[in-house]
């Protein structure tokens, strides 16, 4: 009995075995016939795999907008939190469509090599995935990824938007809510699209071989520098200097709320820089790694910096200290050892510190440290990837060796132009942008609106009512007093309970 | 009847709550409060600015009794809200006219039973 059950059970799954054999080959008959060439399976493959990644990674970057909120949002008072909310909220809005209509064109469009000039609202002709000599169109900066356009799109509009962002924390809690609106809009349309233009559209300070793989001076340092400008044309908060000129503490009011801001924004950064590959490519681990050695060297140095300097392991400090070695291995992420990142970050940690104290005697109050984090080690990362750009770590043909490599001073020399000149360029255009403003519209509240805070004074709700008077309602808790109709139940309804003649007639 | 109104450590609100529940005293009301005495202030540093802290966290606790229970009341708040150290707080003992209650209009003594 055993046997021949054995031999039927064998016999049975003969023929699955057989009859699925015979459907798998009929399957790859067919598609061998609509797929003349494996090549070109395996290309698809690799395009929607990789625009898998960068579309992921552009949505982690989109998620730094929330990042950003929370921190700046903790960092400032109570009576200003929706105010935050709403600058985070809409230059993310704003910025999307400027940088649909005409940052895009400016930034990746075929133009000379100060600005790009073609492909307004994204209709420019374009043969995306095709990369290198087949690509045709009139993003040609950007033909070295094979994703579609629209990937490419995508994944450069977060990152314009995290530029704008930046300048929301140390203008906070002073700022008409107008004015920003109307920088949101320049910033995304013309300032940060033409110094991009300038690194990564092919522009003169590429040609020069200055580089910066994800954007400690593309993205950072044009938002820090801006920041920097904007405050010092704001000026300082209402009681933010002592009558004798020294810094007062305006504690933000909820620190729990600013760590958990760094912690998004620290996960962002994994789509930030590793997205930055624009390609599923083993390096994206490698990317990882420096990033996050940066970051965490960033905090332990801001936590031994402010230890010793200020007594105690300051908080806020020490989040600042995540960022700013976040923000200074962003340039060479791709080009350094683990080693390397590590000293970086270690020294963009300890420098914040000292830059947010120095800044804060200086009279520029910036109560997030927007500054210090984004301008000062942007600058820092930038600078810093013509000394430790390592070949081994660097592909092949991008930076070569730095100064402590062995590559001599051309690469440190290409970095610090390029630190200069972007720094030159967000000085005059701020300048310019909220010289403009102030002297039109002006960019600062009222002292009343100021002291009374932002969020009633500019949007007409406190972010945390909790002493709310309401207009008595139909409904209310027994009693005559405040409906005019006693039933002696507890919940009383008017007109539903006991419907008056009149509103049957 | 007698206002029983006392300031007190926050930490020592479930000690002093407990207390006079065990006395049979139920009705209380509770109040965050900042004040300052005795009890010097504090030092915080935030991003490396220092700012001194004058008024100090508190709770008082407001409690209305017949008059013959002021004494024990009174007692029961000091010997469970003390530590010894400064910053314990103040009793205060304050006449009240008339007390009603909401719900039944019950005066006097029988109202803050």
């Amino acid at each position: 009995m055993k046997a021949l059950a054995r031999w039927l059970l064998t016999r049975r799954l003969m023929l699955a075995g057989g009859l699925f054999a015979m459907l798998a080959l009929t399957a790859l008959r067919t598609w061998a016939q609509e797929n003349p060439s494996v090549e070109q399976t395996l290309a698809d493959h690799k395009m929607l795999l990789d625009t898998i990644w960068v579309m992921v990674a552009a949505f982690l970057v989109f998620w730094m907008q929330a990042g950003f909120a929370y921190l700046e949002g903790g960092l400032t008072r109570a009576k200003n939190t929706n105010n935050i909310m709403m600058k985070n909220l809409m230059d993310f809005s704003i910025g999307s469509v400027a940088f649909w209509a005409v940052g895009f064109a400016l930034m990746f469009g075929d133009g000379n090599s100060f600005i790009g000039w073609s492909g307004w609202f994204l209709s420019g002709a374009d043969n995306s995935p095709a990369t290198g000599d087949a690509y045709q169109g009139v993003y040609s900066a950007l033909n070295w990824t094979g994703v579609p356009l629209f990937a490419k799109f995508m994944f450069q509009l977060v990152f314009a938007a995290t530029a704008a962002t930046i300048v929301s924390g140390a203008m906070a809690e002073r700022t008409k809510f107008s004015t920003y609106l109307v920088y949101s809009f320049v910033v995304t349309a013309f300032i940060y699209p033409i110094v991009g233009h300038w690194v990564w559209g092919g522009g003169w300070l590429a040609k020069l071989g200055m580089w910066d793989f994800a954007g400690s001076t593309v993205v950072h340092s044009t938002g820090g520098w801006l920041a920097l400008i904007g405050t010092i044309m704001l000026g300082p908060r209402i009681g933010k200097y002592s009558r004798e000129g020294k810094p007062q503490a305006i504690p933000g009011h909820s620190l729990p709320m600013a760590a958990l801001g760094v912690l998004i924004l620290w996960l962002g950064w994994f789509g930030f820089n590793p997205g930055s590959t624009m390609a599923a490519d083993a390096s994206i681990a490698q990317i990882a790694t420096t990033t996050n050695l940066a970051a965490a060297m960033g905090a332990i140095g801001a936590l031994i910096a402010s230890w010793l300097s200020l007594k105690k392991p300051d908080v806020s400090m020490t989040l600042n200290g995540v960022l700013a070695g976040l923000v200074a291995i962003t340039a060479p992420c791709a080009f350094v050892s683990p080693l390397s990142a590590a000293i970086i970050g270690l020294a963009a940690g300890v420098v914040v510190v000292f830059s947010v104290i120095l800044l804060d005697r200086a009279k520029v109050d910036d109560p997030v440290g927007a500054v210090s984090v984004h301008g000062v080690c942007g600058a820092l990362g930038t600078i810093a990837l013509g000394l430790f750009a390592q070949e081994g770590y660097a592909p092949a043909n991008t930076t070569g060796n730095g100064l402590l490599f062995g590559g001599g001073f051309q690469l440190l020399l290409a970095q610090t132009i390029g630190v200069v000149a972007v720094l030159a360029w967000c000085v005059v255009t701020g300048l310019i942008l909220f010289g403009l403003l102030k002297v039109t519209v002006g960019i600062r509240v009222s002292p009343e609106e100021e002291v009374e805070g932002l969020d009633v004074g500019e949007h007409g709700i406190s972010a945390y009512p909790d002493f709310v008077l309401a207009t008595p309602g139909q409904f209310s808790l027994g009693g005559a007093g405040l409906t005019g109709s006693a039933t002696g139940s507890r919940l009383t309804a008017p007109g539903v309970k006991s419907p008056s003649p009149e509103t049957h007639t | 009847m007698v206002k029983v109104e006392a300031i007190i450590r926050p930490q020592k609100l479930d000690d002093v709550k407990a207390a006079l529940d065990e006395i049979g005293i139920a009705g209380i009301t509770v109040t965050e409060v900042h004040g300052s005495g005795k009890q010097k202030g504090y030092t915080q540093t935030y991003r490396g600015a220092e700012y001194t802290i004058n008024l100090l966290q508190k709770v008082k606790i407001e409690v209305v009794v017949p008059e013959n229970l002021v004494e024990q009341v009174v007692e029961v708040v000091q010997e469970t809200a003390r530590t010894g150290e400064i910053g314990d707080g103040k009793i205060f003992v304050i006449p009240v006219a008339d007390a009603i209650r909401i719900r039944t209009g019950e005066r006097g003594d029988s109202a803050v039973k």
